[in-house]
Parts: C-alpha cells; sequence; structure tokens
C-alpha cells in the first residue's frame, strides 16, 4: 500500500456477513458475542447465525481470550518443566463485534504483559495471534463513561477493524490495519460506501456519543490523588463496599494474578489465576502482617491503582468506561460517584 | 522468553539450623546444571524466588555473596502459616526444588566505593547484609571501601544468625563488628541493648558515609533518627523493603507501595525514597 492511500472501506449488507465469516473461518477461529441463558459472552462460533448483534456488551470481557482466568502454565515433574511453552494458539483468531472500550483495554494491558523488561509469552502469543473486529455502540448504556476516559463509543483505536451498524440493513466497515484490511479481501458483491452511507455514520456516531450521558471530569484526578492518600473520604467510600471483588474480576483492565499449585497423585501443575486486591488474602504475608489491612486500603489501592499509579507508570488512566463494575456490584457501588467524591474533596 | 516464568531447578547441598527457636534455616543450593549458576548473575540486595513444587513461590533475599559462585544461599524463617517456608524447611540435604530470578535492585555497591560503610541489620533481616559483607570484607573488594562498620542485633544470644561468621568478623582488624541482643543471658559476655541506642553509642562518622540498614519494621523506625543525628542525609540512608509477591517481574499487581513495585523498582530504597512513597510508616 502506498503512503497516504485510505486504507479499505466497504459496505456489507448484513446478509452478507455470513458468507464473510464462513470464509474467515477457514483460516481463523473466530470468537463472537453468543447470548445463551441469557448471558452473553464471547464464544467461539462457525456461523453468522450463533452471533448476538443486538448486544449491549459482553457480560464478562473478552480478556479472558488474552489472559485467561485460570490457566496452566507448566508442570512438575522437572523434565515437564524444561518443556517449552507449547504453541498456544492452533489458528490465528478473530474477536468479532469487540467493544471499542474492551480494546482500548487491551491495549492497556500490553503495558503490563509486554512490558521491555519481561515479557509474558503466554499473553503475547494470544495477543500477536488475534485480530479485532470492532462493532461500534449506538446504544451505549446508562453506566458507561468511555468518553470521559480518552474512549468513544465509535472509537478507533487498537482495533483492525471497525464496523458500524447504519441501520438500513448495512454495515460500514472500515480497515484500521493492514492486517484488517487483509480481511476484506476482495468480494464484488460489497459495495464502495457513498456519499449518504459516510453522512449516516457520521450522524449515529454523533448520537451515540450524546448518550453517553455521564460525563467525568479525569483531567487533574491524578494530581489530586497524589494528595488524599491519607484522606478520612477513604473512611467513608469502602463502608458499602462487600469485598466479593466483582468488579475487579469484570474490569477489563483488572489484571492481577496469583501463580499457585494445584496437586494430584501423579503430578504438580503450577497455574496462574486471576487475583483481586479486594481480597484481604492479597497481600497477607506469610508472617500473617498484612499491609493492607482492612477495606478502606483496598479500595483506596483500587481506585489509586487505576486513577493514578498506574497514569503515573504508563501515561493512560487504567479505566475504559465500560461500566461493568457498576453494572454487576451487588451493592451499586458506582466508580463514578467514587470520582465525584475525590474530585470535591 | 519462554522462562519467564520457569524456575530452574537445584539441590539442597547444605542446611544450618541458625537459631535457638530452629525456624530460621539456611539453604545452600548447587544448580542441577553448573552453566546456570553462571548465568545467575546477581547483586548485592537482590532476591529470587523459591519454588517447591506443590508449595508454590515465595521471594527470598540472596544471603551468599555473588563471588559465591559454586552456590547460592538463602536464609529462611519458617512460619506456621507460611505455605512454602514450611515445605521448605522440611526438605532435606540433597532434595530438589526451583529457583527463579535474580529479581529487583540491589545496593548500591559502585557508589559505596572509597566510602565508609555503616551496616545496621536487626534480626532474621540481616541476609542480605551478610551478602554485601561477604561481598565488601573479599580480598579483591576490601581495599575498594574505607572504614567498615556492623552493627547487628537479635533478641536474645539465640537468635543471632551466621554466628560463626560473626565470631571471624569480630576477629579481622579490617571491620568494626558490634553484636547486640535485646535481652542477655547468663552465659552472654557481648553487648546488651536495642539496636538503636547502640548505634547512638557507637556514633559512627556521617562524613563521607553510607549506611545500609535492614530489619524489622520496628527497629527500621526507631534507627532513622539517630542516624539522621548522626549527620547522615535520608539519600545516603539504605534500605530493603518486602512486600508478599507472586510473579517478581512487575506484573501480578500486588508488592506495589503507591506506583512503586517492590520487586522491581526496589526492594532496595534511600530513606529519602522511602520517604516519599505512601503507605509506609517509617
Amino acid at each position: 500500500m502506498r503512503k497516504g492511500d485510505r486504507l479499505k472501506e466497504k459496505i456489507i449488507q448484513k446478509e452478507q456477513i455470513g458468507k464473510w465469516l464462513e470464509k474467515l473461518s477457514k483460516d481463523y477461529e473466530i470468537w463472537a458475542p453468543v447470548k445463551r441463558n441469557g448471558l452473553v459472552l464471547f464464544h467461539p462460533v462457525t456461523s453468522a447465525k450463533e452471533i448476538y448483534f443486538n448486544f449491549l456488551n459482553s457480560k464478562k470481557t473478552p480478556k479472558d481470550l488474552f489472559f485467561p482466568q485460570s490457566e496452566v502454565l507448566f508442570s512438575f515433574p522437572k523434565e515437564e518443566v524444561k518443556k517449552e511453552v507449547k504453541t498456544i494458539l492452533q489458528k490465528p483468531r478473530i474477536v468479532f463485534a469487540i467493544r471499542p472500550c474492551d480494546a482500548k483495554s487491551l491495549a492497556l494491558l500490553d503495558q503490563v504483559f509486554d512490558s521491555e523488561d519481561y515479557q509474558d509469552p503466554y499473553y503475547i502469543e494470544r495477543r500477536e495471534g488475534t485480530l479485532l473486529v470492532g462493532l461500534a455502540c449506538t446504544h451505549p448504556q446508562q453506566s458507561c463513561f468511555c468518553t470521559s476516559v480518552g474512549g468513544g463509543p465509535f472509537a478507533k483505536p487498537h482495533l483492525d477493524l471497525l464496523m458500524a451498524d447504519l441501520g438500513d440493513g448495512k454495515y460500514f466497515v472500515e480497515a484500521l490495519t493492514e492486517r484488517g484490511e487483509g480481511l476484506l479481501e476482495k468480494d464484488d458483491s460489497w459495495q464502495e460506501p457513498q456519499k449518504k452511507d459516510r453522512e449516516k455514520l457520521a450522524k449515529i456516531k454523533e448520537e451515540a456519543e450524546e448518550k453517553v450521558k455521564s460525563k467525568l471530569v479525569t483531567k487533574g484526578l491524578e494530581k489530586k490523588l497524589d494528595k488524599i492518600f491519607d484522606s478520612s473520604l477513604w473512611d467513608r467510600v469502602h463502608q458499602r463496599c462487600l469485598g466479593c471483588g466483582i468488579c475487579t474480576y469484570l474490569c477489563p483492565t483488572c489484571h492481577c494474578f496469583a501463580l499457585l499449585d494445584e496437586k494430584d497423585k501423579a503430578r504438580v501443575e503450577r497455574i496462574r489465576n486471576w487475583d483481586s486486591c479486594m481480597f484481604p488474602e492479597f497481600t497477607v504475608e506469610a508472617s500473617g502482617h498484612n499491609p493492607r489491612i482492612s477495606n478502606r486500603e483496598r479500595m483506596r489501592q483500587r481506585v489509586m491503582h487505576k486513577f493514578n499509579y498506574f497514569v503515573e507508570r504508563y501515561g493512560e488512566t487504567a479505566c475504559v468506561g465500560c461500566g461493568r463494575c457498576i453494572q454487576s456490584c451487588p451493592v451499586n457501588m458506582d466508580i463514578r460517584e467514587i470520582i465525584e467524591e475525590i474530585r470535591n474533596e | 522468553m519462554n522462562d519467564l516464568y520457569h524456575p530452574r531447578s537445584v539441590s539442597i547441598r547444605k542446611t544450618v539450623i541458625e537459631n535457638e527457636a530452629r525456624d530460621i534455616k539456611t539453604f545452600e543450593l548447587v544448580f542441577l546444571e553448573q552453566k546456570e549458576r553462571e548465568k545467575f548473575k546477581f547483586s548485592c540486595g537482590q532476591f529470587a524466588m523459591l519454588s517447591v513444587a506443590g508449595a508454590g513461590e515465595s521471594p527470598i533475599g540472596i544471603a551468599s555473596s555473588p563471588l559465591d559462585d559454586e552456590y547460592l544461599q538463602f536464609t529462611v524463617k519458617r512460619y506456621p502459616t507460611g505455605v512454602l517456608t514450611t515445605a521448605l524447611h522440611s526438605l532435606e540435604e540433597g532434595s530438589e526444588l526451583g529457583v527463579r530470578g535474580p529479581y529487583g535492585n540491589f545496593f548500591p555497591l559502585k557508589t559505596m566505593e572509597d566510602k565508609n560503610i555503616v551496616i545496621v541489620g536487626g534480626g532474621f533481616a540481616f541476609t542480605t547484609l551478610r551478602s554485601t559483607i561477604r561481598y565488601l570484607l573479599d580480598d579483591k573488594n576490601r581495599s575498594r571501601f574505607r572504614d567498615i562498620t556492623v552493627l547487628y542485633g537479635a533478641r536474645s544470644p539465640g537468635e543471632l544468625i551466621y554466628k560463626s561468621e560473626l565470631k571471624q568478623w569480630e576477629e579481622r582488624d579490617d571491620v568494626n563488628m558490634y553484636v547486640t541482643v535485646d535481652k542477655g543471658e547468663e552465659d552472654w559476655k557481648g553487648r546488651v541493648g536495642l539496636v538503636p541506642n547502640i548505634l547512638s553509642e557507637v556514633g559512627p562518622s556521617s562524613e563521607n558515609s553510607i549506611a545500609l540498614v535492614c530489619g524489622p519494621p520496628i527497629m527500621l523506625k526507631y534507627t532513622m533518627p539517630p542516624l539522621l543525628d548522626l549527620g547522615f542525609s535520608p539519600e545516603r540512608i539504605i534500605t530493603s523493603l518486602e512486600r508478599r509477591m507472586s510473579c517478581g517481574i512487575g506484573k501480578c499487581g500486588r508488592c506495589n507501595i503507591g506506583s512503586k513495585y517492590i520487586c522491581k523498582d526496589g526492594p532496595v530504597f534511600t530513606y529519602k525514597e522511602l520517604r516519599e512513597l505512601p503507605e509506609v510508616a517509617i
């Protein structure tokens, strides 16, 4: 491709998606939102019929396609320890219809797992072997606040392709990387976007952005947090929290883990499990000493990590505004309210 | 790259029970493949993850000197609630385990050259300081450093670790040794007194000096004021922190204090840096 050329854009009819995916599934394993028992999660699919296109967002984030909730890293006895990491992916993958917020979260996880000093082979192989086909959000929810943390319902960064449902049986599909463009191999039945398609796209984008009603002021938040580590605010905000950790499990940017061993008679497996800074055991030492002794310290850690420590370390807020922590908290805690309270402190 | 979480196999060549309570043991480990020892390049103050299949891993400071090139030593206290430390203590000589590392930063050995060194240790947190002392006192190194003063204290005579080495150091005339216990016993002929008090009594000069201090938090807390009184500036006081860790490489997210990961940005910090961190009450 010559410099300055626009990457491919296409109009794909809804009914053509099936054929497209069928073609792609020869070379790729395709993961897409599927509704089962009322729950929308990413599953491998072989046909477009399985995909639930009208989803708002998946209950769990697709982060576990890259950083599984539980994963055997290797096993003992020692001859097996020496075995190289097997190829993790049998086939390259496409995460189809991932939301822009979740795509952004992967770029944040890259900072941690693919840092300059230590590269995590388990994560990186999955990440490099996976293309992200985004589906723009035309129906942001009440709990969404992506536009306050540098994202947007139609945000393109970190995606290979972005699809937008124009609402008239057509999808506007834009390649954002060369790898993404490779997915749009010539199909004569696809159309080139016309002026009216572009106008429609601009309109629904604007409408979607307007639907993100929550407007949080995060500018200067990092500096504010620097000053209030010892504030009595933390005595208040944690009071309702049960410490169940659901906010961290459903968060697309949370990445804390524990390495631990599971054994049966024959062998021992070293496993990596998701862990949570909201759990008391997370920091308890062999001596019994626990530097984060109560929910107060743990809640502070969670907020600080996302809006201060991560910013200091990597230059970005570790929150993409997906709102999952708000939707699923059993006691209706709302990170937006906590941020508001911090700003007013 | 595939080695990121894989421990290297080592076997226990020797164990030494260090204290009367018999819950502090030094493990001398040799790599099953000697070339792994050569690859394991570390400096004083660093740590490694020790790994027992079935019991998991824990971060432990390296107690041997980088110049001890055949083996690694780790001194580990067994806690009844500590899964790994209990498993480790139950292993016999000849048993195999895993080592992953070395990790973390280290004491500023380069900056310490041509300076007087004051080393203050308490309890079993003396391990990486012992690595440092062995390194400084090595014939190859001693002339590069000025006066070396070592003040080491434990609760009782029976809780002093590295006893035979302490004795050897006391017999040398190129190191000023002060060993003290909080509470003496009948046959204890040495010093009695808390580390911070003995430090004030000894009063090492802060001129052209660097202090390395490791010990339980309470000792650290009370050792800083006398050091400052002696004229040590906060950036010339070096200490080492501990936190629970799982990965040792800044990913698992648990050992941070503020934005600093103890595993990666530490464990060695100057007192100046420490005072700027939240959550540290020293």
